[in-house]
């Protein structure tokens, strides 16, 4: 699902609804903005409702009769000790894809709109948004055919070097069908639409504030850094709330790359240590028994739940210092 | 810390349109010079390559000269954003950063130069530019509060506070007070009279009465017609301008007699 939350239509019908005159298209519009915002919130409903209902046979059985029924369900688990492990691991790779993305995708973004000759600015912008287009599989494909195939000496140098830190553990898997491959295609896969939602809000930058910044001898990067960020910072959020989104939903190149595991580790470097909710969804469903399922469905409400809470998070780190939004 | 600033022959171009032709003029230090004239008359285009802050538009250049104590703004080898550090700008529009509380408006160009600027410093460096500007009364206990929370006039102090607080030679102001309510007007007005005992100060305005109350001298500019370039009819003490002008047209412009 989408992370970005629906336009606000409530309030504006409010404020419509309360005014005199209110006919023709402008009653149009208040009619289609309000029922756009209940059909959004009621999809939402009827998508938890269904979850939960779905879920619920095997949230209420004990762990014992899950693992006695579903041939694939670990022994002596609860579904809370299941999908754990799976949070940990969808979390993870997403997150480690944000870290990765986001400053790339702001720094493509700032080159595009605030430092590239025009012409050259024009031509990447349409190349960021056409490769924001392309199915997530056509990533996925590249990540096994191509890019696992050569990282291997990669992992392995940073694996030796640094392996002291808990991430970095060693030794690394050959092939690479480990987490920090996952996350280093998933990371490309959400850049184009981070930097394309980036480079839209950098160069909505007033012009206003960019000459103030000029005018107090700023060179281009303290104009950035004065006038273009700060006043992006909400914006920047919102990018990459949409990349989180997808990564945390991802499936395809995950299932096509990922050894998995069910453990909560942090080596990235390892086979068979980690697994997303999504890829392991997609992985086990074809064979399992009814219960099965309504197991899986349960990890689908915990990643329900996960993006949920993502931008809600999101949403309040950018309303936070809502007096300085610059919105006035 | 105020400097002349001296304008020969200089003609201004947008890419292939010269928008403003042969201007030469001779700016005093310590003193408000009124930049007066039609609308589209160039008046704003000429202001800013008094700072080379045009150059942020593409496709613009000068020919010609303008020197400050000497020194070619446009020489080989001069950054303009130095120049900008010396030549400070206030807009028509209050443009105070919305991110920032009060203070950190103030001390905006500051940070760009000087990074490690001690808090003492800082907090007496706010205090005098913003006195300089007239609105620290009205803001000693809300610094920390957004800069953008403040009425049009007193943003526009603030950015004049942003301004003098880098301390440069000269305040250049494109219809300050042009957003602003009369009261707020005076107070930016008497703000520039207090000003020019310190800087060079030169202002555009289309307001008669607002360049024959705060200006020493007034530059008079017209432009003979759509697509024709600008160019400066006649510049002289404030005084002579409105009382008794050379030029017919100028005249005219001042008597609102203008065609
Ligand atoms: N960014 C620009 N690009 C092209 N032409 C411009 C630009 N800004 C101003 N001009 C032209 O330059 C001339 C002078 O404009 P301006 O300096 O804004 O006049 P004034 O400030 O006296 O009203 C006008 O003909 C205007 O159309
Ligand atoms: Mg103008």
């Amino acid at each position: 699902m989408s992370t970005t939350a629906p336009p606000t239509g409530k309030a504006r019908s409010r404020s419509a609804s309360g005014r005199a005159g209110d006919r023709g298209m402008n009653r149009i519009f208040r009619l289609v903005s309000t029922w756009s915002g209940a059909l959004i919130l009621a999809t939402l409903a009827a998508v938890a409702i269904f979850l939960v209902l779905e879920a619920w046979p095997a949230i209420s059985l004990g762990g014992e009769e899950l693992g006695e029924q579903i041939s694939w369900f670990p022994e002596d688990t609860s579904i809370i000790t299941f999908v754990g492990p799976l949070i940990f691991g969808t979390l993870l790779a997403a997150f480690l894809a944000l870290i990765l993305a986001t400053p790339l995708a702001v720094g493509v973004a700032l080159f595009i709109s605030h430092y590239a000759p025009r012409r050259l600015a024009q031509a990447l912008g349409y190349l960021v948004d056409l490769l924001a287009a392309i199915p997530s599989v056509v990533y996925g494909l590249w990540g096994i055919l191509a890019f696992a195939p050569i990282v291997y000496p990669v992992w392995n140098g940073i694996a030796e070097t640094l392996g002291w830190f808990p991430l970095f553990e060693g030794p690394a898997a050959d092939p690479p069908r480990v987490m920090a491959t996952v996350a280093v295609v998933l990371a490309v896969m959400i850049l184009p639409i981070i930097t394309a939602v980036c480079r839209e809000v950098f160069l909505q930058t007033p012009k206003l504030h960019e000459e103030a910044a000029l005018a107090l001898g700023a060179t281009r990067w303290e104009l950035v850094k004065t006038a273009v960020l700060p006043f992006a910072r909400s914006g920047i959020i919102s990018g990459a709330m949409l990349g989180l989104g997808r990564a945390l939903g991802e499936t395809m190149a995950v299932l096509m790359i990922l050894s998995p595991g069910f453990l909560y580790s942090f080596a990235i470097f390892q086979a068979g240590q980690q697994q997303t909710i999504a890829a392991n969804i997609a992985a086990q469903q074809p064979e399992a028994p009814p219960l099965g399922v309504s197991a899986l469905i349960a990890t689908g409400l915990a990643l329900f739940v996960i993006t949920m809470a993502v931008n809600m998070a999101a949403r309040a780190v950018v309303a936070r210092r809502k007096d300085f939004s610059g919105a006035n | 810390m105020a400097q002349r600033i001296d304008v020969k022959d200089l003609d201004i171009y947008y890419g292939d349109f010269l928008a403003v032709e042969g201007v030469t003029m001779t700016i005093e230090p310590r003193s408000v010079t009124a930049f007066i004239g039609p609308s589209g008359c160039g008046k704003s285009t000429f202001l800013r390559t008094l700072n080379r802050m045009h150059e942020v538009i593409p496709g613009t250049r000068v020919e010609g000269s303008v020197e400050m104590e000497g020194v070619d703004l446009y020489g080989p080898g001069v950054d303009p954003v130095a120049v900008r550090r010396q030549i400070g700008m206030v807009f028509q529009r209050p443009n105070p950063f919305p991110t920032m509380s009060i203070e950190e408006n103030v001390l905006a160009g500051v940070k760009l130069v000087n990074k490690r600027i001690s808090k003492s410093d800082a907090a007496d460096l706010v205090e005098s530019s913003l006195r300089g500007s007239n609105l620290w009364e009205e803001v000693k206990d809300r610094l920390d509060k957004p800069g953008a929370g403040l009425s049009g006039g007193q943003q526009q102090r603030l950015c004049i506070a942003r301004a003098i607080a880098i301390k440069p030679q000269v305040l250049l102001m494109d219809e300050p007070c042009s957003a602003l309510d009369p009261i707020s007007t005076l107070a930016i007005e008497d703000l520039i009279a207090e000003l020019k005992q310190d800087y060079t100060i030169v202002i555009v305005t289309h307001n008669m009465q607002q360049a024959a109350r705060v200006s020493d001298r007034t530059a008079f500019f017209n432009i003979a017609g759509t697509g024709k370039p600008g160019k400066l009819i006649e510049m002289d003490d404030t005084s002579t301008m409105f009382s008794s002008p050379t030029e017919k047209a100028t005249e005219d412009y001042i008597s609102g007699r203008f065609g």
